[in-house]
């Protein structure tokens, strides 16, 4: 039997992404955020997570992707990072996957910049293809504010 | 259980274990026939041997081998404590505490097995059975009539190396003075009766366990914190059902809600007390280092502790470490003099050290007090002068306590010659920053000849701390109250008078001074147009706030009010932002962040130049105020007359309905800040006798308006003062003054041209004191005086 493992997708401009199920605390609708000003551009706010305080990162623009249309109801990926949890923001939250290992493949030499080392690769899907993000790379913030300088 | 794990268990167990050694040590030396100390410092080296041994340590195994035996002479009273031995004993524990160390990073315990160290404790040990065998021989006789068991330890490793005690005997003989001393301990041993050998076999029995451990659980302390938060939460929640508890109009519900009310309310507590520990638990190691450091400069001193129970959080216990060790220290090396110094000023040899801890105000407030030479304002000033700290002039004006508090200074340091403990121009103020980063304060008190006392100031937990919230550009924030001066409200035509430019830069006179303008939203940038303060209801709300002994007024839109937030750090991906020092969750469930004033004000550059000018600045300005100006609050009084106090003694001004005031006896109080707080009328304290019991007797009316009240606190006492009405505070000299016309008036003065009563308020609170024991029976006076 070949060895798999599940993934928790979710969707972005369109393009689906999956993180490991196992690396996922919960998935919440949206909760009230608290701005935090002088912070990089990524932190989107705070939010209170059962008394717990989590960062909201923009996972959009920490993707350097489009910034979300306005009316669209961001939906928290809480993950576990080394620094605790960090909610990821996403359009819309898809199904949990369950993938087999042969089907990965790592991102084509083409893709470039810093989001390169965000993606560790993209699993053959039938129909499609899902990014795959690496949490530790997406939640740190020191890049975060590099990039955010950069961008 | 792994062998790391095993491990682990074995240094934390040891290194408490070593801290009490150190006590015990220091404790014995003192009294030094404690055979239950004695009995319980042998089973720890004894415990810690046998791990060592199972766990393959050898080298910390033989170390403690030779400090047990040294031990075992003695536990059986053959050997009686002595400075000497004492050090070589508390170097064991140093050594041990060293291997254990090297353990805890390497995994082994090290190259070094400390010959020397091992050849002292040998020594020692043999002393006893050194001096020639006509007096050895009564000795052991003697300890034939105790037990066997106690003896068992030693008896195999005397007799196994009997050349060894005879070279030594030799090396001892030259060391006459420490003969004399066996010898009492011989009489001692044959004089003790056989129960007391009893006794130490019981404890024996027991091994190496410590009775609490049965009562006590370690707990992590993170999952402590996680409790903590999930309490916070619990308490929120409560909020929320409590609030729809009242909508539904269902008693059993109602009834539900309350209950869950009342247990959540117990179980906070709970949580908290979980995270307190006894400042005793730092102060332990105190003897320790007093002895070391007295020993080091040739004084004699005796620690004395009061109030080691007092609980503190642990973060803050941690954080105090450290400046309280620095502040002992201190003491004992320039405090307390040299003993011959001492019998010449007419004091025992032994200098005494006190430390004393206590609860006040919801504070807690730690004294180290020495009765020392005491500071010398000469010395102080001119150090000062010459290190260029203050000019010529600000020392001619400066009070003594100013001065005492110089020494807090950057830089300042008096000790005539650099010792390896002090001298050296750092510490006082690391010890001052240390403190006031954990919102604290440090003051010392000196006189010349008696002694010095510092007093720490700090709060009871950093988890739980009153903030200010304000509100700017939509979002809520909190300020530490601590950093709180005052707030500044200004409507109409006074927005555009009272704020100026100094080229561009706003400022307002406050007081006469220029208090510089930070607006929050512009250094925040949540809000693109600047004159959004102005904007929302065209008054100008200024927090004025202290940072780094600067001033400066925060323009934010809309100030709610105070409340007791629950701090929780920020994240590290957060952690660089300066301006915030954590977040907390406010009572509706939204998260709002806890501005770090310092932080804030680097950033706005109200803080820029090096602290040693700010501070110079500071004394100058305290000086300059001490010598020309006072500010007053003026307000009328009974019979509308016009009266004033120091603005220094007043806490708040406070506004109270009438509905609020309580009957104590017949004194008038009233529930403040969780407080009881008195309530004195100037018509009682100050108006002729019939009229005072007239309106002593008075309930207050129901329908009259709200009371003024000005919150003081004297001498440790908070009281509220009833006034007619709060006019004004004034700067002013107050030069023209005259003798008072009528009791608890100090004198009246010229204030603002008109003639003004300064009042007396240690003698209002006398007499405030006596009117009411006077209106009611004894029995009742000391608790309605209260």
């Amino acid at each position: 039997m070949e060895h798999t493992s599940q993934f928790c997708t979710f969707y972005l401009d369109k393009l689906l992404f999956g993180v490991e199920l196992k690396g996922v605390q919960e998935v919440i609708r949206s909760l009230e955020m608290t701005k935090v000003p002088l912070a990089p551009e990524v932190v989107s706010g705070l939010i209170n997570l059962r008394g717990q305080i989590v960062t909201a990162v923009d996972l959009r623009r920490r993707l350097e992707l489009e910034p979300a249309p306005p009316g669209v109801r961001a939906v928290n990926v809480v993950v576990r990072s080394e620094d605790g949890a960090v909610s990821l923001l996403v359009d819309e939250i898809g199904d949990v996957v369950e993938v087999e290992e042969s089907s990965f493949e790592t991102p084509p030499e083409t893709l470039r910049g810093s989001v390169r080392s965000m993606i560790l690769g993209v699993h053959k899907l039938d129909d499609r293809l899902m990014h795959v993000l690496d949490i530790e790379k997406a939640c740190r913030m020191t890049e975060m504010a590099e990039a955010a300088s950069v961008g | 259980m792994s062998d790391d794990e095993i491990v682990k268990d074995f240094l934390v167990e040891s290194y408490e274990n070593l801290d009490r050694l150190d006590r015990d040590l220091v404790g014995l030396e003192r009294n030094p026939r404690d055979r239950e100390a004695l009995a319980g410092v042998f089973r720890t080296i004894h415990t810690i041997k046998g791990t060592c041994g199972f766990l393959g340590f050898t080298k910390l195994e033989k170390v403690a081998h030779v400090g047990e035996n040294l031990l075992t002479r003695l536990r059986d009273g053959q050997l009686v404590l002595n400075p000497e031995i004492t050090t070589a004993l508390l170097g064991m524990v140093d050594a041990v505490r060293q291997m254990l160390k090297e353990i805890e990073s390497t995994g082994r315990d090290g190259e070094i097995d400390y010959p020397e160290l091992r050849d002292t404790l040998t020594r020692l040990q043999q002393s006893a059975e050194g001096p020639g065998k006509g007096e050895a021989a009564p000795q052991v006789r003697a300890k034939a009539a105790i037990p066997k068991t106690s003896v068992s330890d030693a008896a195999p490793q005397a007799g196994s190396k009997p050349a060894e005690i005879q070279e030594v005997s030799r090396k001892e003989e030259e060391e006459a003075d420490s003969r004399p001393m066996i010898e009492t301990s011989v009489d001692q041993v044959a004089a003790r009766p056989a129960e007391e050998g009893e006794t130490v076999r019981t404890q024996q029995s027991q091994g190496g366990q410590s009775h609490a451990s049965e009562s006590t659980v370690r707990v992590n302390v993170g999952l402590l914190d996680k409790v903590m938060t999930l309490v916070g939460e619990l308490v929120l929640a409560r909020n929320q059902v409590l609030q729809f508890a009242g909508r539904m109009k269902d008693a059993g519900f109602l009834a539900v809600s309350q209950r869950l009310n009342l247990i959540t309310t117990e179980l906070q507590e709970g949580v908290m007390k979980t995270r307190m520990q006894p400042i005793g638990n730092i102060w332990g190691q105190f003897p320790r280092t007093v002895r070391d450091v007295a020993l080091g400069c040739g004084k004699q001193v005796n620690i004395v502790m009061e109030g080691k129970e007092t609980e503190l959080d642990k973060t803050i216990i941690e954080a105090i470490k450290d400046p309280l060790t620095h502040l002992v220290r201190n003491s004992v090396d320039h405090g307390i003099e040299l003993p011959e110094q001492r019998v010449k000023a007419g004091k025992d040899r032994t200098g005494r050290l006190v430390l004393r801890a206590f609860h006040e105000g919801g504070q807690v407030n730690i004294e180290i007090s020495d009765d020392g030479g005491g500071l010398n304002v000469d010395r102080l000033r001119n150090k000062a002068l010459e290190r260029g700290l203050i000019s010529a002039e600000q020392a001619k004006r400066m009070t003594e306590h100013e001065i005492f508090n110089l020494i807090f200074l950057p830089g300042f340091s008096t000790a005539e010659k650099v010792t390896n403990v002090s001298g050296r121009g750092v510490g006082m103020d690391v010890v001052k920053t240390n403190v006031e980063r954990i919102g604290g304060s440090v003051d010392v008190q000196s006189t010349a000849g008696q002694g010095t006392t510092v007093r720490v100031k700090i709060p009871l937990t950093l988890a739980i701390i009153p903030a200010l919230v304000v509100t700017c550009g939509g979002d809520r924030y909190a300020i530490p109250q601590v950093s709180l001066l005052e707030l500044v409200r200004l409507e109409g035509e006074k927005v555009s008078k009272g704020i100026e430019l100094v080229h561009g830069a706003p400022v307002y006179r406050l007081r006469g001074r220029l208090l510089p303008l930070v607006y929050l939203n512009r250094e925040l940038g949540v809000l693109g147009d600047a004159n959004s303060a102005l904007a929302t209801d065209g008054a100008v709300n200024i927090v004025v706030l202290q940072a780094d002994e600067r001033q400066f007024g925060l323009v934010v839109d809309q100030i709610n009010d105070t409340e007791e937030i629950v701090v929780k750090p920020l994240r590290k991906q957060l952690k660089t932002i300066r301006t915030f020092a954590g977040s907390s969750i406010m009572g509706d469930g939204k998260v709002a962040l806890i501005l770090d004033v310092l932080g804030l004000a680097q950033r706005a550059s109200v803080v820029t130049e090096s602290r040693e000018r700010t501070l110079t600045d500071k004394v100058t300005d305290a000086a300059a105020a001490a010598a020309e100006k006072h500010t007053f609050l003026l307000f009328s009084g009974p019979g509308d007359s016009r009266m004033a106090i120091p603005l220094s003694t007043l806490a708040r001004l406070e506004e109270f309905p009438v509905a609020q005031v309580e009957m104590s006896g017949s004194q008038w109080v009233t529930q403040y800040r969780g407080q009881i707080l008195p309530l004195i009328r100037l018509t009682v304290v100050m108006e002729e006798r019939r009229a005072r019991l007239r309106a002593l007797q008075a309930p207050p009316a129901a329908d009259a308006g709200p009371i003024q009240v000005l919150v003081l606190n004297h001498e440790g006492r908070s009281f509220g003062l009833v006034v007619e009405q709060i006019l004004d505070i004034v700067d002013d000299r107050a030069n023209v003054k005259s003798a008072a016309t009528r009791p608890s008036v100090l004198y009246s003065v010229v204030i603002g041209d008109r003639v003004t009563e300064l009042l007396d308020i240690t003698a209002i609170l006398a007499s405030a004191d006596s009117a009411v024991a006077r209106a009611i029976p004894i029995g009742r006076a000391a608790k309605a005086a209260n």
